[in-house]
């Protein structure tokens, strides 16, 4: 497996603020790769020492091998789909598109049939005279993709690229995505702030908090098996158990995470089912979410745990008495102190 | 006040203020009383002259009696084309177009710093430094260009004691634009012109530059474009509509001013030293009338080729 990108021990510093800081982190090549985190976590500066807009303070940058500092972002055959989509206002679309061709000196001719077919890619063939000023969000995005794709870099950065999209435009271009990433076979990494694109979209993510990589696996490892607090209730909600509480729920005495999904309720004193653990309590909140119904119990003075019931269950109400149960296994021991 | 007491006053907050509660039903009535003293300004004070004027240009002086001929004639404008005449129009708009140019290629460094790397105090600094020019009167300006530029002035003596005088005495020595002292030559009163009028260059080329987000210059490098290029290929295109505004304050300024040529220079007249003796002393309104109409024709042919070229398709 060759590594596309590589970072060993990357800082990157502005002033007082470590906006990346001791990052060590492998790509693989063609590799869907998200980078997830809330914001001012330095997910954007991760892809701008990449693209080369930004150089690091410390530590060693490889790209397929070749060492990255002090290599300007021009020499890099690496290109970035750019949040606001950074298209020139003064070209058209097929200007745009074909912008990186000219600079390489590709002729006329080569060079518009290429933009013509890289616009077919992402379903625009015939928009070339347009002006980006024309276009909608969604349009804009794809050219920005072109654009990027038509130089068939090494590996794509895409900084926040849906981020704008309204939600059925976004979860349309998520699919898109992914399949045309299957399709050029191109390592793409991936920059967002929002847990369910990352997780729908990449083969592996890296969850970023204070400039610092705190877990990176599949979706699935880190839903299921968040090593700290922080990725626990960042990658989808969590209920965030201190290890007394853990303990009483049949769990060890450690920090533990249990998932709403994976919380049955049942009315008044009986568990759903009688061989799990389960503990009672009182309705605090209820929320209801169109198929399912999130509800949060008050456990102990203080403690509260939600659950999720599908909705064909029917009405919960505020005070009622509910029991919760859960299989052993749902209590997930989280071995970071974060 | 009590969670009680919220909602239970009345629907209407206030019921004072009708003249507000008017202009918010009607829009277009606070509009119209907004628009129409400037729109009334303009179109009588400022087109309806400007309109008197072109018609004057139509109208012919008598030979003899040296009175306006009131009926339509085009020989006005063909005295334009007398070689005297036409003269004054061809040096008036060489001297425009080498201010220009000279202004364009002095602010864009400077605005381009301003706009992009210039922040806080540095930048108020910019504000000040350009715009402080303006501040002073436009004569004592002038004035004070004049005896920096004369042959007793600063620049004369600097040339002698650096042992340079060759240099200055070469550079008088050019055909044409030389003359017996900076302050008597065609090149002293470039100085000047642009001097007094760079600010009008800098400040739109400025607030054009101000406006290309960062990500575009970040674009053309990630795809592949060295600093060169992308000024080349985004950043020049993208200022050039704010060149091409002050383009029009530099070019328009030179070609009306009519004291920078008297007080600076030869004896040799500007488009504006002809309108303001033809309309004075001569008593010629019809010519000065012509005279004026030029800088407005150029002006026109030179919009019309800058947005034939795309100067305008970023706005």
């Amino acid at each position: 497996m060759t590594i596309a990108v590589r970072f060993d021990k990357v800082s990157r510093h502005f002033g007082q603020v470590r906006a990346v800081d001791e990052v060590t982190l492998d790509v693989a090549e063609g590799e869907f790769f998200a980078m997830l985190g809330p914001s001012g976590s330095g997910k954007t500066t991760c892809l701008r020492l990449i693209a080369g807009f930004e150089q690091p303070d410390a530590g060693h940058i490889e790209i397929f091998g070749e060492t990255a500092e002090g290599v300007p972002p021009y020499r890099r055959n690496v290109n970035t789909v750019f949040q606001d989509y950074a298209l020139f206002p003064h070209m058209t679309v097929g200007e745009n598109v074909a912008y990186g061709l000219m600079i390489r000196g590709v002729g006329r001719t080569a060079r518009q049939s290429r933009a013509r077919e890289a616009l077919a890619m992402v379903k625009l063939s015939g928009f070339e005279g347009r002006r980006p000023m024309q276009l909608s969000g969604g349009q804009r995005q794809r050219v920005a993709l072109a654009r990027a794709l038509v130089n068939e870099p090494k590996v794509l950065l895409l900084d926040e690229p849906l981020g704008a999209l309204d939600l059925k435009l976004r979860e349309q271009m998520q699919e898109e995505l992914k399949s045309l990433q299957k399709e050029v076979g191109i390592t793409f990494v991936f920059v967002t702030h929002d847990q369910g694109e990352a997780l729908a979209m990449s083969d592996r993510l890296a969850i970023f908090n204070e400039g610092r990589i705190v877990q990176v696996g599949r979706p699935n490892e880190v839903y299921e098996r968040p090593n700290s607090r922080f990725v626990a209730s960042f990658v989808g909600s969590s209920n965030i158990l201190p290890p007394e509480l853990a303990l009483r729920m049949g769990g060890g005495r450690h920090w533990t995470s249990l998932r709403p999904e994976k919380v049955t309720l049942s009315r008044g004193n009986t568990p759903a089912s009688p061989s799990q653990p389960s503990i009672a309590g009182k309705i605090m909140s209820v929320h209801y979410q169109g198929s399912q119904t999130r509800v949060t119990v008050g456990v102990d003075s203080d403690m509260r745990i939600s659950a999720n019931a599908p909705s064909t269950q029917g009405a919960f109400r505020e005070g009622e008495l509910v029991t919760l149960s859960w299989r052993p296994e749902a209590l997930h021991a989280m071995e970071q102190d974060l | 006040m009590s969670v009680a007491a919220i909602g239970k006053g009345s629907v209407v907050a206030n019921s004072g203020s009708r003249i507000s509660d008017l202009w918010f039903r009607h829009p277009w009535f606070l509009l119209a009383l907004l628009l129409t003293p400037p729109l009334l300004w303009i179109g009588i004070v400022y087109v309806g002259s400007l309109l008197t004027l072109l018609l004057n240009s139509f109208y012919g002086l008598d030979d003899f009696s040296g009175l306006i001929k009131y009926e339509l004639t085009l020989s006005t404008y063909a005295q334009l084309l007398q070689s005297a005449n036409f003269d004054i129009i061809v040096r008036s708009i060489a001297m425009a177009a080498a201010v220009t140019i000279a202004s364009a290629v002095i602010a864009f460094p400077v605005s381009y710093y301003a706009a992009r790397y210039a922040r806080g105090k540095w930048k108020a600094f910019f504000y000040i430094a350009v715009m402080m020019p303006l501040w002073s009167s436009y004569l004592v300006k002038v004035y004070a260009w004049k005896l920096i530029l004369a042959k007793e002035g600063i620049i004369t003596w600097l040339a002698d004691t650096m042992r340079l005088a060759w240099l200055l005495d070469g550079i008088l020595a050019l055909p044409v634009v030389g003359g017996p002292s900076l302050s008597i030559s065609y090149i002293g009163m470039f100085l000047v012109f642009v001097y007094v009028w760079l600010p009008y260059m800098i400040l739109p080329t400025q607030a054009a530059l101000e406006r290309v987000p960062n990500s575009l210059v970040d674009a053309a490098a990630d795809l592949g474009a060295n600093p060169w290029l992308t000024l080349r290929t985004v950043i020049l295109p993208l200022a050039l509509p704010g060149l091409v505004a002050g383009s029009i304050f530099t070019f328009s300024l030179t070609l009306g001013d009519y004291i920078i040529p008297q007080i600076i220079g030869t004896s040799r007249f500007f488009i504006g030293q002809a309108v303001y003796t033809q309309q004075g002393t001569a008593g010629n309104i019809p010519l000065a009338a012509a005279f004026t109409v030029v800088p407005i024709v150029i002006m026109g042919v030179y919009l019309w080729v800058a947005k034939r070229l795309g100067a305008f398709d970023a706005l």
